[in-house]
């Protein structure tokens, strides 16, 4: 007994210093100190680079390809930034100064809260134009091997520069970044941390990098999917079971596509999916392939926390995950314009589905939500901006208050 | 098969070789049967595969890859729910099915279950789906036999499985299952022997995205396609019996598939018999394009051996060796390799074939001045191809094919794997990775996130990882100032035994 008592206390004890320490850290740590120790699931290797450490690791996959079934191995991940560059890319990610007229940051349009999306149909840039697609999810991006809707970059670096120099987006050039990136004495200082070996000015390439690096830190895989599918089929319910079923069978196609266990199999297909009333026909990988036979084609995007990224499709034209599941039952090509010619997808055909079956493919989709690994706002921004800056010009100023949900980066 | 734009094209491209080319003749006559040269290339086969597989064979043509059966036996009798035992099965239980009809659909993620029909005066255990049941059986677990049984009336596929390895498909009748009959996917090392599979509108047996299989000693009719082996490696298709479905053995690359290959195929002593059937292909897939009549179609395979096959009464050509820019369905893919490569065609019985040739074929033929029904067509490029003693056929398209340099695949017993032994996953390892995954989440050494720091959790269990291991099971509020933990029961005993032990473990 009092040896117990005596772990009680010392755990209280700690827990005060704990306390302490919080209260005493922007005093005395730095206000914008980088973190020195990996984001969950990450493992710092011998380098000190963080690694991704996951359950399905332990299993193969055919090809290396991370691809099919159940107990099968994930794609390759985009790992081996230090936890310096990857807190570092956390307040770049956040911090309006990247945008032209400093309104708008990265998490304008991929907020935290919204899925890493914005719940729009599309996206409204800087100058408050549609942008003319939607705003994909982040989560387990470092998956991916190619970027945009229609596949125009080939690593997250790449992507970085489209929103940011896209006039219509973010708005800002390299001069400008560069040099408002520079004139902070606070990056200065975090830049140096975060690359150690590198010049005495902040180079662009490393603004790509650490925006890369936070972005390859947001993992979701310990939904309750991934329970059932790790050997724990307590985790889902019948229902849910049943949907996963119609999800994967033959008739529905799903998985063929959506292929877990990223729920993405990375590919172009065209679906000839309907665009907005009023919209005109966007050719997506047509235009980044040349290549006719990919007109209306765009990259399977994941599912996984699709539940919380309503409206759905590359430009918002299904408004539920209900209504985007009953497009696939509405018979091959029938939302094609007239006139125009697409090599529709093989797996797209007739598949009759009853209602139940996409109500029970909802469910099933639904249990793909996971954000146990939401990692925090900061609470402030070196720029000393709003973090988060402008959510949605059409939304009232109450709703675009960032709020803050720190949960202590102080390791 | 493309229309009158694509075959004007082929026809072009074909006058330019023919231009160019000077009519062959082989310098040496060719070696035929056992007596020439063995293939050297493929897979390699390990002396303990061998031996193994040897082993395996001794009792007729049985091919085991699953590896020894449990001992934990169940029987479900008519009346009674084959999914029902499988969801209380643990893995290695063979569950024994009487005779009887079952309206199911059965889905095993599992390892090591045996769904076995008992066959009782010839009456085998039918799951019927009555054209309102998906599939019949999904897997995704491994070392999963499914043997004796009768399928029908599914609208998916009568089993398909979703990357298991190390299966074993036999003894089964399916018919009329819907799109696929037997439709293993991203799966390494399976047997699919001595099935009857019919009336499929797609493929009756199609490995997807797989390596090393073996598909031999069935029966395939009246489906679009008899067996398709698709962006698939080390295949060994043999002693089937492959009649009246529109193309009988397919080897495919499809463009936009995120595996990106099919090579090392052996199609070899296969009966290809009258695979005239007319096309009820679902619009828009790519068998759809396939013209009645096709023996056996290579579409951008690589290395595909064709050898010893009877190949007699398919009315539009025995075989036919093509790629993408000629096939009709198929979409563009910059990663896919659209050309067959090296394609040997060996010494194959060919009677009777191409007596009702299409439109471009036919066309091709006259660029060639060739007479008679075709039986070889070569369409599209196909470099390092070769041929034995190509003048006993009527062929058009393979003057550029070299003599094949070996006769042969007797070497190449299969493909298959010895029995993979089940994933043996260090605790210590699966600790250390569900902490990072999970626990990380909510909990860092010292400071506070969502749940308390771990050096307190530490002065607190010390010694007593089980205390850990028992409260995230079922935990309880114990702090005011934080949230109630979520449990942690989807993590088995010993692995949060294993998380409590590293959490206990860190040092920082």
């Amino acid at each position: 007994v009092r040896v117990k008592i005596a772990s009680l206390l010392a755990a209280s004890a700690l827990l005060a210093g704990v306390a302490l320490l919080f209260a005493a850290r922007g005093a005395h740590g730095g206000e914008f100190a980088l973190a020195g120790a990996c984001p969950p699931s990450f493992e710092a290797n011998a380098a000190g680079r963080c690694e991704l450490r996951n359950l399905y690791e332990f299993y193969d996959s055919l090809q290396g390809a991370g691809l099919g079934g159940t107990k099968t191995h994930l794609p390759d991940h985009r790992d081996g930034f230090t936890p310096q560059q990857i807190d570092l890319g956390r307040y770049l990610f956040f911090d309006p100064l990247l945008s032209g007229d400093r309104s708008v940051s990265c998490a304008s349009c991929h907020h935290p809260d919204r899925g890493f999306s914005d719940a729009r149909a599309r996206s409204v840039g800087i100058d408050g134009a549609d942008v003319g697609r939607a705003a994909p999810t982040l989560w387990n991006v470092g998956f991916l091997k190619s970027f945009f809707w229609d596949a125009r970059a080939k690593t997250l670096e790449e992507q970085a520069q489209g929103p940011l120099f896209s006039p219509h987006e973010m708005g800002a050039t390299p001069e400008k970044l560069h040099a408002d990136l520079n004139a902070n004495a606070t990056y200065r200082e975090l830049f140096a941390d975060a690359f150690p070996d590198a010049g005495p000015q902040i180079a662009l390439d490393e603004v790509y990098t650490a925006i890369a690096a936070f972005q390859s830190s947001l993992i979701s895989l310990n939904s309750r999917y991934d329970r059932y599918a790790q050997g724990f089929h307590a985790a889902l319910t019948e229902r849910e079971i049943a949907g996963l079923n119609v999800f994967r069978s033959f008739v529905a196609r799903c998985s063929e596509c959506h292929t877990p266990p990223l729920f993405t199999n990375q590919q172009i297909a065209v679906l000839g999916t309907p665009e907005p009333p009023g919209r005109a026909l966007d050719v997506g990988a047509e235009k980044t392939f040349n290549a006719p036979k990919l007109k209306g084609g765009f990259k399977v995007p994941t599912l996984r926390n699709i539940a919380l990224t309503a409206p759905y499709n590359h430009s918002g034209a299904f408004s539920t995950l209900r209504e985007t599941a009953a497009f696939y039952t509405g018979g091959r090509g029938h939302a094609v314009p007239p006139g125009v010619q697409m090599q529709i997808h093989w797996h797209i055909w007739d598949p009759k589905l009853a209602d139940d079956e996409l109500d029970l493919l909802v469910d099933f989709m639904k249990t793909l939500t996971d954000e146990s690994l939401k990692p925090a706002i900061p609470a402030r921004v070196p720029s000393g901006l709003a973090p988060v800056g402008r959510l949605d010009p059409t939304r009232s100023a109450v709703a675009d208050t960032a709020q803050s949900n720190d949960k202590g980066a102080s390791s | 098969m493309k229309k009158a734009v694509a075959a004007g094209v082929l026809i072009a491209a074909t006058a330019l070789v023919a231009g160019c080319s000077k009519e062959e003749t082989p310098a040496a006559p060719p070696a035929s049967g056992a007596a020439g040269a063995s293939y050297e290339g493929g897979f390699k086969v390990e002396a303990q595969q061998a031996a193994q597989v040897a082993e395996a064979t001794k009792s007729g043509n049985i091919k085991a890859v699953a590896g020894p059966a449990g001992t934990a036996v169940v029987t479900v009798k008519d009346g009674e729910s084959i999914q029902a035992a499988v969801t209380a099965a643990q893995p290695g239980t063979t569950i024994r099915i009487m005779p009887g009809t079952y309206h199911e659909t059965v889905y095993i993620d599992k390892d090591n279950i045996r769904l076995i029909g008992v066959i009782e005066g010839g009456k085998r255990p039918l799951l019927d789906g009555e054209k309102k049941l998906n599939d019949a059986v999904l897997y995704s677990g491994n070392n999963v036999v499914i043997e004796n049984l009768e399928f029908r009336n599914y609208k998916g596929n009568g089993i398909m499985g979703q990357a298991g390895n190390n299966f074993e498909i036999r003894n089964n009748v399916i018919v009329d299952t819907g799109v696929y009959g037997i439709f293993p996917q991203l799966g390494t090392n399976g047997v699919v022997e001595h099935n009857v599979v019919s009336g499929i509108a797609d493929a009756a047996i199609y490995i997807g995205m797989s390596d090393n299989f073996h598909v031999a000693h069935n029966d395939v009719f009246d489906s679009v396609a008899g067996i398709e082996i698709e962006n698939s490696r080390h295949a060994i298709v043999e002693n089937n019996y492959v009649h009246n479905n529109t193309g009988g053995l397919l080897a495919f690359i499809t463009p936009g598939l995120p595996i990106k290959t099919t090579y090392d195929v052996i199609f070899r002593n296969n009966f290809v018999v009258g695979n005239n059937h007319p096309n009820f292909g679902a619009p828009g897939s790519t068998v759809a394009g396939i013209p009645p009549g096709t023996g056996i179609l290579v579409m951008a395979a690589d290395d595909v051996i064709i050898e010893g096959n009877i190949i007699s009464d398919n009315k539009n050509i025995g075989i036919l060796v093509t790629d993408h820019a000629n096939a009709p369905n198929v979409t563009i893919d910059p990663e896919s390799e659209p050309n067959s490569d090296r394609v040997a065609i060996l010494n194959n019985m060919m009677l009777n074939n191409g007596y009702e040739t299409i439109p471009e074929l036919k066309a091709l033929m006259l660029t060639e001045f060739k007479q008679g029904n075709p039986d070889i067509a070569r369409v599209g490029p196909s470099p390092g191809s070769c041929i034995l003693d190509r003048d006993r056929y009527v062929t058009v398209g393979v003057k550029d094919f070299a003599e094949c340099s070996f006769s042969n695949t007797a070497d190449k017993l299969t493909y298959l794997l010895p029995p993979v032994p089940p994933r043996e996953i260090d605790l210590a390892d699966r600790g250390k990775v569900a902490y990072m995954g999970i626990c990380a989440g909510c909990h860092i050494y010292t400071g506070r996130m969502i749940g308390p720091p771990v050096q307190v959790i530490q002065a607190l269990y010390m010694d007593n990882p089980q205390g850990i291991a028992d409260y995230i099971a079922a935990p309880t509020k114990k702090r005011d100032d934080y949230p109630e933990m979520p449990p942690q029961d989807y993590l088995d005993p010993e692995t949060r035994l294993e998380v409590a032990k590293y959490m206990l473990s860190r040092k920082n």
